[in-house]
């Protein structure tokens, strides 16, 4: 079932077009990654999807993204309404300077939802447990979030991202800062949260593309030349050019 | 003469270091360079210029005394005190510069004789002594460069020497400063309590002054109080910070987070003006805008007002120290790395919440620090008081009322004829060490607290 589709996105940096009619269809608890070289436009279109590239004032989406019937390039929408159901987790982990605790209660404290402490309490070691740094951080949440190691780091803040029940998260090259243990661990945890939520990765590495997801994109030069099957895209692309950059011909 | 002597050894300096340069290539031709050709020239020319002038420094600064020490020789046996002496040499100068005036006896003429005579050898033995020591040191330091010796390590002991005698020159400069407010505040101190000083809620020095004689210990006592100038102090202080630090501190937030870069380029600018304006010009505005309008206002509503109030100075204080708040906690607060507004933004913060719940604590330390630069840059200002706020140090906690300030008194006690000796004057050092231990204390809180935020925030 599809749960994001996107029609004829094209994006613009000032007068530079950095997308090209984009048409994709996300499908729901599935992992959906887009791969492609440096440049090629699939972190900017990973942005659209939770309309962060509001925050750069020079950039400007045109086009079509629903999300379950919801237009979300349109100027009406709510944007901390559709933030919280798209989370984000990005490229170099970012958790707050602020205590491990404080990270994870700080969406559902700015939306608003959690009753008592104790709730705030549950959801934060639910948020924990499902990002697998419970047992980690238990005895020490009022300990500084920018204490932890790179790994630990990265899944505080995907804890952070899960604490508000998020529809769709966004991963923008998640693993490209850790090491590959840390990566091994991100890369089960997408496995065990795409059971409940919609993912979409942006991988610089396409073995972790075919490890990870369902459907894979591949973008190059703004536009997305292929998108299919992760199976079909690596065993037998039908582009030329997907097939090159799959072989590490180029890219 | 003197000037000659400098401009010809820095000129020397110069061609050693062209000429350095030029053996430095000969001598590639047939060797290997033990360093580039440049520090050849380096070389060169430190050994020429650096004993050289210091001999010429250490010259100029004993001469004087050698000098004078051979002229009052003559006047050792007719038992005159230190300051007759003393007299005496700067009439003998002033004789043989030709500017003297008085009765010249044959005595005195002797001596200006005497030491037109010194002077002359003084002036001839120097020349030839910094000549000899150029032709020594810089054949010295030819032969090394003949040698081929290597070259790059003397001139970097010889920097490292250099920048150590600059930072040596400021530290010495600092610790005199210090302490000849400390000698004199002693010398206060024997004349006052400092029991009276710290604790008396009376400062009125112009009491103690009687013409010819020693004031009466029982008027001291009650002359030198400084709690009236310390309340007065932070009061406007405080007046100044309560304008200061709310308008800058939202001013800087706008800045960083909401201005648009059309805004911003414009804005900082412009707020950053704020704090190029003299400070006598916020005094006048202070003095014949801002305080008889206070005035007026107060009166308006019934309330009695002094022309020169504690309010108006603080307040214009205050928009003087506005840009010292708001540009540096812009800057911090930009400094804030994008990752974390990104991380909160992808929360669904809106752009509030991310101010006051990640940019702000974030950028805390900062922040605290550029209010106690302000806070210590309040303590100080001296010219919006003297001129606003009116002298008669007043102790009151009544914004409307004049009051006055350390540094205005101060300024007061020193400004027109004063007699060194006078407690009086010599109140103005006990006031300014005070004011130094102050500011200072500040400075060690000021560091703590952002030593103690960084350790929770980084």
């Amino acid at each position: 079932m599809s749960k994001i589709k996107a029609e004829n996105v094209n994006v613009y940096y000032g007068s530079k077009q950095a997308l090209f009619d984009v048409s994709i269809d996300i499908a729901e608890k599935e992992v959906t990654a887009l791969i492609g070289p440096s440049g090629c436009g699939k972190s900017t279109f990973l942005r659209c999807l939770n309309r962060m590239n509001d925050v750069i004032e020079i950039c400007r989406v045109e086009g079509s993204i629903k999300m379950d019937n919801l237009e979300l390039n349109s100027r009406k929408l709510d944007v901390v309404r559709l933030r919280e159901n798209v989370g984000m987790v990005f490229q170099k982990p970012n958790p707050f300077p602020k205590t491990i605790y404080e990270n994870v209660a700080y969406g559902p404290t700015i939306h608003g939802i959690a009753q008592s402490k104790e709730e705030m309490d549950q959801i934060v070691e639910t948020s924990l447990k499902k990002a697998a740094l419970w047992n980690e951080v238990k005895d020490r949440l009022d300990e500084i979030g920018t204490g932890l190691s790179g790994g630990q780091q990265q899944r505080l803040c995907i804890a952070r991202a899960i604490s508000v029940s998020p529809e769709v998260i966004l991963m923008d090259e998640p693993c490209s800062a850790l090491d590959p243990i840390a990566t091994a661990q991100i890369e089960e945890l997408i496995d065990d949260l795409k059971k409940e939520v919609t993912i979409v990765i942006v991988t610089h590495s396409m073995s972790q593309a075919a490890r990870v997801s369902q459907k894979t994109g591949f973008f190059h030069l703004g536009k997305l030349i292929e998108f299919g099957p992760t199976d079909k895209i690596f065993k037998n692309p039908d582009n030329q050019q997907t097939q090159d950059y799959i072989t590490g011909r180029f890219g | 003469m003197n000037l000659i002597l400098v401009t010809f050894i820095i000129l020397l300096a110069f061609t050693s270091y062209y000429f350095g340069r030029k053996k430095a290539l000969v001598i590639q031709s047939s060797q290997r360079l033990t360093a580039l050709p440049k520090f050849y020239g380096y070389y060169l020319a430190a050994w020429c210029a650096a004993p050289a002038l210091i001999i010429f420094a250490l010259w100029s600064v004993f001469e004087p005394s050698i000098v004078k020490t051979f002229i009052l020789q003559d006047y050792t046996d007719q038992n005159l005190t230190k300051n007759e002496l003393q007299l005496i040499y700067t009439k003998v100068k002033a004789l043989a510069a030709g500017t003297y005036t008085g009765n010249i006896t044959n005595f005195l003429d002797e001596s200006a004789n005497k030491y037109i005579q010194l002077k002359g050898i003084a002036n001839s033995a120097k020349v030839a002594i910094i000549l000899a020591i150029l032709i020594f040191s810089l054949s010295f330091a030819y032969r090394s460069v003949q040698k081929n010796d290597r070259m790059r390590e003397p001139v970097e002991i010889f920097l490292k020497w250099v920048l150590f005698v600059a930072s040596l020159g400021a530290v010495l400069v600092t610790i005199g400063i210090v302490f000849s407010l400390l000698f004199e505040a002693i010398r206060f101190f024997q004349a006052v309590k400092i029991f009276d000083f710290i604790f008396g809620t009376h400062w009125y020095p112009a009491k103690t002054f009687v013409r010819d004689g020693q004031p009466d210990p029982e008027l001291m006592k009650d002359a030198f109080g400084a709690v009236p100038l310390f309340a007065g102090t932070f009061f406007i202080a405080f007046i100044a910070m309560c304008v200061a630090i709310p308008i800058g501190l939202l001013s800087g937030i706008y800045l960083s987070e909401y201005a648009g870069r059309g805004v911003r380029k414009y804005a900082k600018p412009i707020i950053e003006i704020l704090a190029g304006i003299p400070t006598v010009v916020y005094g006048f505005f202070a003095a014949l805008t801002v305080g008889p309008f206070v005035k007026e206002i107060g009166n308006a509503m019934g309330l009695e007002v002094s022309a020169e109030s504690a309010l108006a100075a603080g307040a214009v204080m205050g928009v003087m120290i506005i840009p010292f708040i708001s540009s540096l906690s812009d800057d911090v607060m930009t400094a804030v790395p994008q990752n974390l507004r990104d991380g909160s933004y992808a929360m669904g913060a809106t752009k509030s919440e991310t101010v006051k719940k990640v940019i702000f604590p974030a950028a805390l330390p900062g922040i605290v620090g550029s209010i106690l630069l302000a806070v210590s840059r309040a303590v100080g200002e001296t010219m919006i008081v003297v001129m606003a706020s009116g002298l008669a140090a007043n102790l009151t906690m009544n914004p409307l009322e004049s009051t006055s300030t350390i540094t205005a008194q101060i300024v007061v006690i020193l400004i027109g004829d004063q007699q060194f000796g006078d407690p009086k004057t010599q109140s103005a050092f006990a006031l300014g060490i005070s004011l130094f231990i102050v500011t200072l204390f500040l400075n060690v809180i000021a560091l703590s607290v952002v030593k103690k935020y960084r350790e929770k925030y980084e």
